[in-house]
């Protein structure tokens, strides 16, 4: 039996609870258990993408029902991709998190921290549209929870727009569950992929009402146009390390788009097929622009970042609207980028803004190791903007060569490069004030009031904590300088993404391997 | 061994920065050491390119988009290789010198090296992808190194007024370049280049033309693009010698060359670069001629004469494109010499304006030999290499037409060529000749022997050249075959006879000379006319799009939750509606049923209720209890409807949702004040009815409809399969368990979470609130009244046995452990409510968060032992049990699972409970330990009552 599947989903489960109520009142006992857990899910998700990589689609029947009666988990190239990069992901952020002191500024970080794992694998693993749901509503609860760690006035109220948003998704989730079940009898994305082909055009209008909400469910998730409003305040309020980790969060919408509009209501089936395209590619020019302004007119280093995560996502989804395999390849190659790179950043602004003590863009004189966190803050940019020599670069490359379409091409090279230049830009302004006119102004004379803060300044930051930030430009480094292997891999991913009868039969067949 | 040289910048970028911990010396030989290594194997590979071979290399890159890191070396290559690695070496010496000793002179050179690396792959790089890579690194390093000064606010902004000029032409290429790939069907430059009539014959070729330019002029400063140029001036002196006037801007120049041979010969490419270059060389030479700040009068130059080479290329003529080629290197070599004569100026006077100079040829004689050497050859005075490529350029713009005028160009040339002596003059008569000043800001003096060893140098070149031109026809030769594709052999003479070219350099040496003598009246001249700032221009763009960006940002994410979630409606709607109208709709299969009475009084008090909902929602103490209607009339539906299940859960968790946001209210203002304008409300209106009725109508088009589903299944296998005849128990903790496991997390984490929340606000500046609440209002005199503490006490034990039995005949008739555990928690909630949190709490026995973490570990156990016996997770196994006397009963093992389902259940309610009472203490509430606050039993003795 193939048990590790369910892992990425059970470990965290397990850990979670146990941190609750065993070791709530010991952080230290919590970062241990918190830390090897999540090692032990890297090693996991490193296992299955090797597993994945045989270019079998593995399923796990939980209960040991059939499909599509009991819920199944699906491992395939994509799903085990996404684990690792969550995986890999979290190990950093945690790093981080207890490496700054962030997980003990609240109450039960880590509890919350292996839930948002849980609710993210799963919604990565599951076979099922209903199951999705529920793991949507784990990642939801768990990272509303982690977003407001720590409390605090703004990150309530942001805490609030963010929960609310997300929650009117989630009933949206339900009504195009329900459409989808009464159109076609089932939640199953692999039954849903045998029996919506089948649906001629002339009947098709509910499950083409049922793809249209399923998509702005994901959508929201991805903070695409026009319901992105939510992630700006958000990740720009929340603890930096959450922000950090919830560059994968919005990967599960672009994800679930990927999954489920490719397999059962994508190329090939006659009553849908074109529909998520058309709404998507409009959708996601418009938010590589909103997240470009974003960026240029920012007053703060927080938002900047955040509104260059909308960016990221609109050039993200402007490639997976196309629904091909090369442009996947392209999307699902920015997409590791864009998460890593978003993560990267909001780990060095943390480093910053805890020294600086605020946020805004104002040259306020330089803190300790300015050198350095300018060093980082530059790579990093460098990475989100898109210039070589990082993966951005590159990404950014394969993103343009596929959307090549001549209905695409004016729209979405114009975004994407215009979009490229302001957030070059925009970056160029922050870092400039940050970094270079800080040294021009001197300390300010010390009042008794501000010892405190004076402490924080002078600060050194510790091997710990820059390790993190450092790994993941190593990623970006290595994405790029291995951009050949890793596209290959992607390749393979969207290649057997595509192949649907592939995926029904894995996941339908007569079941007879255990 | 090409990659190795292309790479050994990069490689040897750290050592600097290590090694100025040995000492400024070693920092700069050890800076030196790659760029010599380079400049050897340059020099080993170079007897093979003289002879009109092309060295390749390749490493697979992202060959998925024709990515590859493959480098070539032919004749181009091989003389911008020379320059870069060759002014690389003297720039290391010079800066060595320049620098001080406070400058971070490890983080200067190893940007330097940074630099080289990327400008080295320009002109190596064999794939134009690649090419792009080392294109946006050279404007990447440049902003470093024009921002290497941070403390001064020219630098800062030169340099991100620089990466922005040529950061967007580079954006503009990538566009260019994947066109112009795409047309040829590969990005490698050697196919490119072979493909030039299928380019030129595209449709896509103007597009990518024009794309292409863009990142050529940007980069090569042309106009309307030059402004940047002299702003990156605030650049230490051997950065502007190095990238502005010998390297970077001249990429720009290289690419046009580079490309010559597939977008050049074709009119577009005549009218764009000519006309541009020449605008750029006269308008840079009339500027720079009234520049008073040396380095500025010399980015003026530099830019007027990247305008030349770029008019020549644009010509499109072989010859016209040797003479750029000739004067790519004569450029480099007076140009980069006048750079650091001024750099030595500024560095021994502290002064760089014309205005305070003079005079220094006694003081300084060996910079004088130097700078007037170099600056002569700028103008173009016979037996200095300027003057032959000079010569050939005018021979070439004599006999060219532009826009159908034949003498437009010469005349233009000549100007350009007029105000250019007048310029080069000036840098010399201004600042060497003339009495000796006694104001200088500071005493000047020659510089040590390191720092004019480079530019005396280079002016030696620049004589030697000059004087024996054939020196420099080999490498010429080599890269204008290289640009041309052609096998030319150019023979460059100092004397050519008298050709219409010497007449027009005789009029432009001696007009030139004239204009410098009437140089006061005309700088009046000058300083009087109205000049488009082009500085003020950028920053006033800059600043009007960060302005117009940062309105619509602010406008449109002003935290305004209503708004977002009207958008997010009408999306929906819309989109939904767009959806529906695509496809068809099959017919209806179903019939509507008749309307019996009590359905319609049903549906008429949910509407009601929903409606005093609706318009009394200020009144929050109301609203709470009309929706409490609301959830018991929709329970009843549920009863109506045969779904006991369903109504037993919706009851209880009515129950338990209205307790507690009861007691929530209780922090809360009794009244929802009015926020919104009438339009505003009557907005929303709008939107939620058109919502609703969408809604609405989804679910009466699928009500309408049968469609075959799945749930046959768990009907025919819920006994057989699950052990269970009560299929929706079975569907939960079994068929769909792993559902089920999911949600109990879910109510688990909620139970955590508003635990930290709690804790989040009585840390925070919410707890002064609170504690300043006043707490006498409205307050009820009886809070424990006995009769409710008797009854509560009763039915405790009552309700209890309810849960359990609820909980274990779950599997098989309607309940299970989510609403036993509701059940559970409601009989303790009226414990609180009856006598209060403090006294209730005294008296349990386990934490919450114990049992939320029991709940969901023993429900995740139950599932993991399925493992033991070789079966996926959360497998369920059954077995029917006889112990006399009592009844044949059966245990499954998804009993085990519903008393997680249970615990979790219960001890996320109960740690809500506890976080609301814990505020509720903070904020001042009395404590009792007694169970009422009126005990008949403690006071009948004395028959008095105490209070």
């Amino acid at each position: 039996m193939m048990h590790w599947i369910v892992l990425p989903i059970v470990l965290p489960a397990m850990v979670a609870p146990l941190i609750g109520f065993v070791m709530r009142n010991d952080i230290t006992m919590a970062r241990i258990t918190s830390l090897v857990s999540t090692a032990l899910l890297l090693c996991i998700a490193i296992g299955l993408t090797a597993m994945a990589a045989q270019g079998e689609t593995l399923t796990y029947r939980l209960g040991d029902w059939p499909a599509p009666f009991g819920i199944v988990m699906v491992l395939d190239r994509l799903s085990a991709l996404m684990v690792l990069l969550t995986a890999s992901l979290a190990l950093i952020v945690l790093i981080h998190a207890i490496a700054t002191g962030w997980d003990a500024r609240g109450r039960h970080f880590h509890v919350l921290f292996q839930f948002q794992l849980m609710g993210i694998c799963g919604a990565f693993l599951t076979g099922d549209v209903f199951n999705l749901f529920v793991f949507f509503e784990v990642l939801l609860i768990a990272s509303y929870g982690l977003m407001i760690h720590a409390g605090g006035r703004a990150r309530m109220r942001a805490g609030l727009q963010y929960v609310v948003m997300n929650l009117a998704g989630s009933t949206l989730f339900l009504f195009a569950l329900g459409t989808l079940y009464a159109s076609t009898g089932t939640l199953n994305i692999a039954d849903l992929a045998a029996k919506i082909p089948t649906i001629p055009p002339d009947d098709a209008a509910l499950v083409r009402v049922a793809a249209m909400l399923l998509m702005i469910v994901f959508a929201v998730k991805a903070a695409v146009f026009p319901v992105q409003f939510w992630l700006p305040a958000t990740y720009s309020n929340a603890p930096a390390p959450v922000a950090a980790l919830f560059a994968i969060m919005t990967k599960v919408g672009a994800y679930a788009i990927l999954r489920v509009h490719t397999l059962a209501f994508g190329p090939g089936v006659p009553g849908t097929e074109g529909m998520a395209g058309t709404w998507l590619f409009p959708a996601a020019i418009v938010t590589i622009a909103i997240g470009a302004f974003g960026v240029i007119g920012a007053r703060r280093l927080m938002p900047l970042i955040a509104f260059s995560v909308v960016g990221s996502m609109g050039t993200l989804l402007a490639a997976v609207a196309v629904f091909s395999p090369t442009a996947t390849t392209a999307a699902l190659y920015y997409m590791v980028h864009s998460t890593f790179a978003a993560a990267c950043l909001f780990l060095i602004a943390d480093l910053v803004v805890t020294r600086r003590q605020s946020d805004t863009l104002d040259p306020i004189p330089a803190t300790v190791q300015n050198g350095l966190f300018a060093a980082l803050f530059f790579a990093a940019a460098i990475g989100m903007a898109g210039m070589p020599p990082l993966s951005g670069f590159l990404g950014k490359l394969l993103v343009l060569d596929a959307l090549r379409a001549p209905g695409m091409i004016g729209w979405a090279w114009t975004a994407i490069l215009l979009g490229s230049l302001l957030t070059i830009v925009g970056f160029a302004r922050a870092g400039s004030n940050l970094f270079w006119k800080s040294t021009t102004l001197s300390e300010p004379a010390l009042d008794p009031g501000e010892q405190r803060g004076d402490a924080a300044r002078s600060r050194t930051a510790t091997a710990a904590q820059l390790a993190p930030a450092m790994a993941a430009l190593a990623v970006l480094a290595g994405l790029a300088a291995f951009a050949g292997p890793a596209a290959a891999y992607f390749e393979d991913t969207s290649t057997q993404l595509f192949d649907r009868s592939g995926y029904v039969a894995a996941v339908l067949g007569t079941g007879e391997e255990d | 061994m090409l990659i190795i040289m292309a790479l050994l910048p990069f490689l040897g970028a750290l050592l600097p920065s290590l090694m100025i911990r040995a000492g400024r010396n070693a920092c700069a030989i050890f800076t030196a050491l790659p760029t010599f290594l380079a400049l050897v194997i340059l020099l080993i590979l170079s007897p093979s390119v003289m002879r009109g071979e092309v060295l390749q290399a390749e490493l697979a890159w992202l060959p998925q988009i024709g990515l590859s890191a493959s480098f070539f070396l032919d004749g181009l290559g091989l003389l911008f290789a020379g320059m870069i690695l060759g002014v690389g070496l003297l720039i290391t010496l010079y800066a060595r010198f320049y620098l001080s000793g406070e400058d971070p002179m490890g983080q200067f050179y190893t940007f330097l090296l940074l630099f080289q690396g990327a400008m080295l792959g320009i002109v190596l790089s064999d794939n134009i992808l690649l090419l792009l890579v080392f294109w946006e690194l050279t404007s990447l390093s440049s902003f470093l190194l024009i921002g290497y000064w941070k403390h001064l606010p020219e630098g800062r902004q030169g340099a991100r007024m620089a990466l922005a000029v040529t950061g967007s032409g580079g954006l503009a290429m990538i566009a260019g370049m994947l066109i112009l790939g795409n047309i040829v069907g590969s990005y490698n430059l050697t196919d490119i280049l072979q493909a030039g009539d299928a380019i030129r014959a595209s449709d896509w070729y103007l597009p990518a033309l024009i794309l292409i330019l863009l990142g050529a002029f940007t980069k090569s400063a042309q106009f309307p693009f030059h402004f940047w140029l002299p702003q990156a001036m605030a650049a230490p002196t051997p950065v502007s010698a190095y990238l502005h006037s010998a390297t970077m801007v001249k990429a720009g120049v290289f690419l046009m060359a580079r490309m010559w041979p597939v977008l050049s010969g074709t009119d577009a490419w005549f009218n764009i670069v000519t006309t541009t270059g020449l605008i750029t060389m006269v308008l840079g030479a009339l500027i720079a001629l009234f520049k008073n700040d040396l380095k500025a009068l010399l980015a003026y130059s530099t830019v007027s004469q990247l305008g030349l080479m770029t008019m020549l290329l644009g010509f499109g003529t072989q010859v016209a494109a040797v003479a750029a080629v000739f004067h790519i290197i004569n450029h480099l070599t007076f140009k980069a010499a006048l750079f650091m004569t001024a750099g030595i100026v500024d560095h021994e006077t502290h002064t760089r304006d014309i205005r305070r100079l003079g005079g220094l040829r006694h003081l300084m004689p060996v910079t004088f030999v130097i700078a007037t050497i170099s600056a002569l050859s700028m103008a173009g005075i016979p037996f200095l290499n300027g003057f032959l490529s000079k010569e050939m350029m005018l021979e070439e713009a004599s006999h060219t037409g532009l826009f159908g005028s034949p003498s437009a160009l010469p005349i233009l040339a000549t100007i350009g060529a007029l105000l250019s002596v007048a310029y080069s003059f000036r840098f010399v008569v201004h600042v060497f000749l003339g009495p000796v000043r006694d104001d200088y800001p500071h005493k000047p003096h020659d510089p040590p022997f390191g720092m004019w060893a480079a530019p005396a140098l280079l002016a030696c070149l620049v004589v030697l050249i000059g004087v024996a031109p054939f020196l420099a026809e080999g490498i010429v030769t080599a890269a204008a075959n290289a640009v041309t594709g052609a096998d030319l052999h150019p023979h460059f003479k100092i004397w050519h006879g008298f050709t219409p070219a010497l007449w027009m350099s005789v009029v432009a040496v001696v007009s030139g000379a004239i204009l410098l003598l009437q140089y006061g009246m005309l700088d009046r001249v000058w300083e009087a006319l109205p000049r488009p700032e082009a500085k003020t221009i950028f920053d006033h763009l800059v600043a009007a799009v960060v302005a117009g960006a940062r309105r619509v940002t602010e406008i449109t994410h002003n935290g305004a939750i209503s708004r977002y979630l009207a958008i997010f409606t009408i999306a929906s709607v819309a989109l939904g509606w767009v959806a529906y109208s695509g496809g068809g709709l099959g017919p209806r299969t179903r019939d509507l049923l008749a309307v019996p009475l009590v359905v319609a009084v049903g549906w008429l008090m949910l509407i009601v209720a929903t409606g005093y909902v609706v318009v009394n929602h200020h009144h929050r103490f109301r609203a709470l209890v009309l929706i409490g209607v609301i959830g018991l009339t929709v329970s009843a539906g549920f009863v109506y409807l045969s779904a006991p299940d369903l109504a037993l859960t919706q009851i209880s968790v009515e129950t338990v949702t209205i307790m507690l946001l009861l007691l929530a209210l209780h922090f809360l203002p009794k009244v929802t004040p009015r926020e919104s304008s009438l339009a505003l409300r009557l907005r929303d209106g709008a939107i939620a009815t058109v919502a609703g009725l969408g809604v609405g109508g989804l679910a009466y088009a699928f009500l309408l409809r049968d469609t075959d589903t799945i749930s046959d299944y768990f009907i025919a296998n819920s006994y057989e399969g699950g052990g269970g005849t009560n299929v929706v128990n079975v569907i939960l903790v079994d068929f769909r368990g792993f559902d089920t496991y999911g949600e109990i997390i879910v109510l688990g984490i909620a139970g955590f979470l508003i635990f930290s929340l709690m804790h989040a606000l009585l840390d925070g500046p919410a707890a002064k609130r609170l504690r300043a609440r006043d707490y006498s209002q409205d307050r009820s005199h009886d809070r424990h009244p006995l009769m409710m503490v008797v009854v509560t006490r009763v039915l405790m034990p009552i309700a209890m046995v309810v849960g359990i039995y609820i909980f274990l005949r779950g599997h098989n008739a309607p309940g299970g452990g989510f609403v036993a555990g509701l059940v559970v928690a409601i009989a303790l909630l009226m414990q609180y409510m009856a006598s209060g949190f403090a006294w209730t709490q005294a008296r349990k026995r386990i934490e919450y968060h114990t049992l939320i973490g029991m709940g969901v570990v023993i429900a995740g156990l139950t599932g993991a032992g399925a493992w033991l016996f070789g079966q996926p997770f959360l497998t369920s196994a059954y077995t029917y049990v006889h112990i006399a006397p009592v009844e044949e009963f059966e245990l499954a093992t998804a009993m085990l699972f519903d008393l997680g389902v249970f615990l979790t259940v219960l001890g996320a309610v109960m740690l809500m409970l506890y976080s609301l009472s814990r505020i509720a203490r903070f904020a001042g509430e009395t404590v009792n330990m007694e169970p009422m606050d009126y005990d008949p039993s403690e006071h009948v003795d004395d028959g008095k009552v105490k209070v």
